[in-house]
């Protein structure tokens, strides 16, 4: 269409596409507004104002809000008194609540709710309904205020001499530059560098594997196969000063596998009787993950599905992990209780910057 | 001695006599009766064992095999033990309805007598965990703080797949931990006992009785029909997630709806 116009006259494409370019070319009115402003819609006057029945009806409805929410504050103060603390009574689909707590929340959402809906109904019916029109001034200065700020502007610039007094500007660089290296070097205070705090456990050789149920030594006979324990190193007293600090990174899970079903050599070298013991700590970012499926073996992380598989040296056969739970080599000591050999080959947990 | 003598010639002496003879039977026969009953009950076993071995092949052993060696299509349950099978099959768990990634609960098809067969049978196959008497599980006489303990406990063996207060969650390729309220007491020591598909066991070595019943009483606090929750609905107890949804679809709906009714254009006398 655009095209075939343009090739007729010598005039460019927007204006010309729009048809009252086209009828009233000469318009100079419309070229500078070419979508003009269609103003209000013509006034139309409501039920309410016209029948005077209407609006009693209206004034009616209003004040029943007002009346519903001055019946739901009695209704707040009288269930304040009536209603012991502990009152607990049935109420579909919610189950069983506290007939407190429910009749105060009601009656004071219905209280404050049916202000607004009065107010609002009063508003939208009765009262002046006539459209208003409010202009705003334009955002622009006025040219004398422009020329008059730009003149200060000059004047300081050249009361500065910053142009002409080289020194100062420098130096005065210099400090500023210099000024937020003192922000800079405060925020070393945010805490301790992790130091290799990272890649040490508790554990180390001869420690025992404490039951966290029993708070006793694990022995080899009390995990059967299909059964699933969490062990903390021996020393780690619940409640005491570090031990949230400590077992973040200690925790165990241990299962028993028959040692035929153990896939990876280094695994089984590491096991006990087909018993091995796996950090507890996703190595994605660090959510405890045990959801341990004992026909197949996989420990689920409940964070991001991450899915190892136990009877392949934790392996990640599914999510977003990066590596494999780190095993903690075991064995038993005289007593026949299961102690570690040592601490875990590679860090626990999540990765970070300087692991390798 | 010489009056009891004197008077063995009286017309009553027969009877007394006779009453002596009873007494000593019947005392005899108490004594001696235990070990026949013993012997009964040793009779009623392997009763037991013969109805549930037909009970079995016929329901269980086209997945378990005829011996309950167990196939490609089913578990060994040689060692599973009576605990294991009075849940599976007094949850209806088992049998399983059709192939599939989970065996879930649903009406019973065996009655209880028929149960306890099956387990006669299958507890026959190889030694394994007794169905629990009622006081190993009873949840009375546990106090407040004992209850609590077994909140931790719970959260610390059971909260990663079955929700802090054992709503039950998803597992991986369309298995899941199932929700645990209203579970029978017995059902939930028995599944701790013997595990249960994909859910590892929590044997006596590693949770020793007191603590499972400490479990079951904190279950029976937190979440049952009867559990009181002062707060209210709790949106199936799923934390921050159902809660959000909740938020930003029917509260965020309700609340646009309402400014949409407040900003509305009023309605006029005439048709424009």
């Amino acid at each position: 269409m655009s095209s075939e116009h343009g090739s007729e006259k010598n005039v460019s494409d927007d204006d010309k596409s729009l048809p009252e370019t086209q009828d009233t070319a000469a318009g100079g009115e419309l070229e500078k507004h070419p979508f003009a402003d269609p103003g209000l819609p013509h006034h139309e006057p409501r039920i309410q104002d016209i029948d005077e029945r209407a609006a009693k009806r209206s004034e009616r409805v209003v004040a029943l809000f007002f009346t519903i929410s001055m019946l739901a504050t009695v209704a707040f103060i009288v269930s304040f008194v009536v209603f012991p603390i502990d009152k607990i009574f049935y109420l579909w689909p919610l189950g069983h609540i506290s007939a407190l707590n429910f009749s105060l929340g009601l009656s004071l959402g219905v209280a404050l709710f049916a202000i607004g809906v009065g107010a609002v109904h009063w508003s939208r019916t009765l009262m002046d309904g006539t459209e208003l029109v409010q202009e705003r001034h334009p955002i622009d200065s006025t040219p004398d205020e422009k020329a008059a700020a730009l003149a200060t502007f000059a004047k300081g610039a050249e009361d500065s001499g910053l142009g002409r007094r080289k020194l100062i500007r420098n130096t005065m660089f210099g400090a500023l530059a210099l000024v937020p290296l003192s922000g800079v070097v405060l925020l070393r205070d945010l805490g301790p560098l992790p130091e290799d705090k990272l890649r040490h456990t508790m554990w180390r050789r001869g420690l025992k594997l404490i039951n966290m149920n029993t708070n006793e030594p694990l022995r080899p006979e009390d995990i059967t196969v299909g059964s699933l324990s969490f062990a903390k190193p021996e020393g780690l007293e619940e409640g005491s000063h570090d031990f949230h600090r400590e077992i973040a990174k200690a925790a165990l899970m241990l299962v028993r596998l028959e040692p035929g079903d153990i896939k990876d050599k280094q695994e089984l070298d590491w096991s006990h009787e087909g018993i091995v013991a796996y950090s507890k700590i996703c190595t994605h970012v660090g959510c405890p993950v045990s959801l341990y499926e004992q026909q197949t073996h996989h420990v689920l992380c409940p964070c991001h599905q991450s899915t190892f598989d136990l009877s392949d040296g934790a392996r990640v056969i599914f999510g977003p992990a990066g590596h494999p739970l780190p095993q903690l080599a075991i064995t038993v000591n005289d007593e026949g209780e299961l102690v570690a050999r040592g601490d875990f080959a590679e860090p626990v947990g999540p990765s970070f910057w300087e692991r390798g | 001695m010489k009056k009891l003598s004197a008077r063995r010639r009286h017309p009553l002496a027969a009877i007394v006599v006779l009453l002596f003879a009873l007494a000593a039977t019947g005392g005899l026969y108490a004594a001696f009766a235990p070990a026949g009953q013993a012997k009964a009950e040793q009779s009623n076993l392997s009763l037991d064992i013969e109805e549930g071995k037909k009970l079995f092949a016929v329901g269980c052993s086209s997945c378990h095999g005829t011996g309950g060696q167990g196939t490609s299509d089913g578990p060994s349950l040689v060692g599973v033990g009576a605990a294991s099978v009075d849940f599976q099959v007094g949850t209806g768990r088992m049998p399983m309805q059709a192939p599939g990634a989970q065996a879930p609960k649903k009406p019973k098809v065996y009655t209880e007598e028929e149960t306890r067969q099956l387990a006669a049978f299958v507890a026959s196959l190889g030694a394994g965990p007794e169905i629990p008497k009622p006081e190993q599980y009873s949840i009375k006489g546990l106090t407040g703080e004992e209850i609590a303990a077994g909140g931790d406990l719970f959260r610390q063996n059971c909260a990663q797949c079955h929700n802090f207060t054992g709503e039950g969650g998803a597992l991986t390729k369309g298995k899941y931990a199932p929700n645990l309220a209203d579970v029978d007491p017995k059902h939930i020591y028995e599944v701790m006992e013997t595990g249960s598909q994909a859910m590892p066991s929590f044997p006596e070595g590693i949770m020793p009785e007191k603590e499972k019943r400490q479990i079951i009483a904190y279950l029976d606090q937190v979440n049952t029909s009867e559990t009181e929750n002062p707060g209210g609905y709790g949106l199936g107890g799923f934390g921050p997630v159902s809660e959000g949804l909740f938020a930003w679809t029917i509260v965020l709906a309700l609340l646009i709806g309402i400014t949409v009714w407040v900003a509305a254009r009023n309605a006029k006398a005439r048709k424009s």
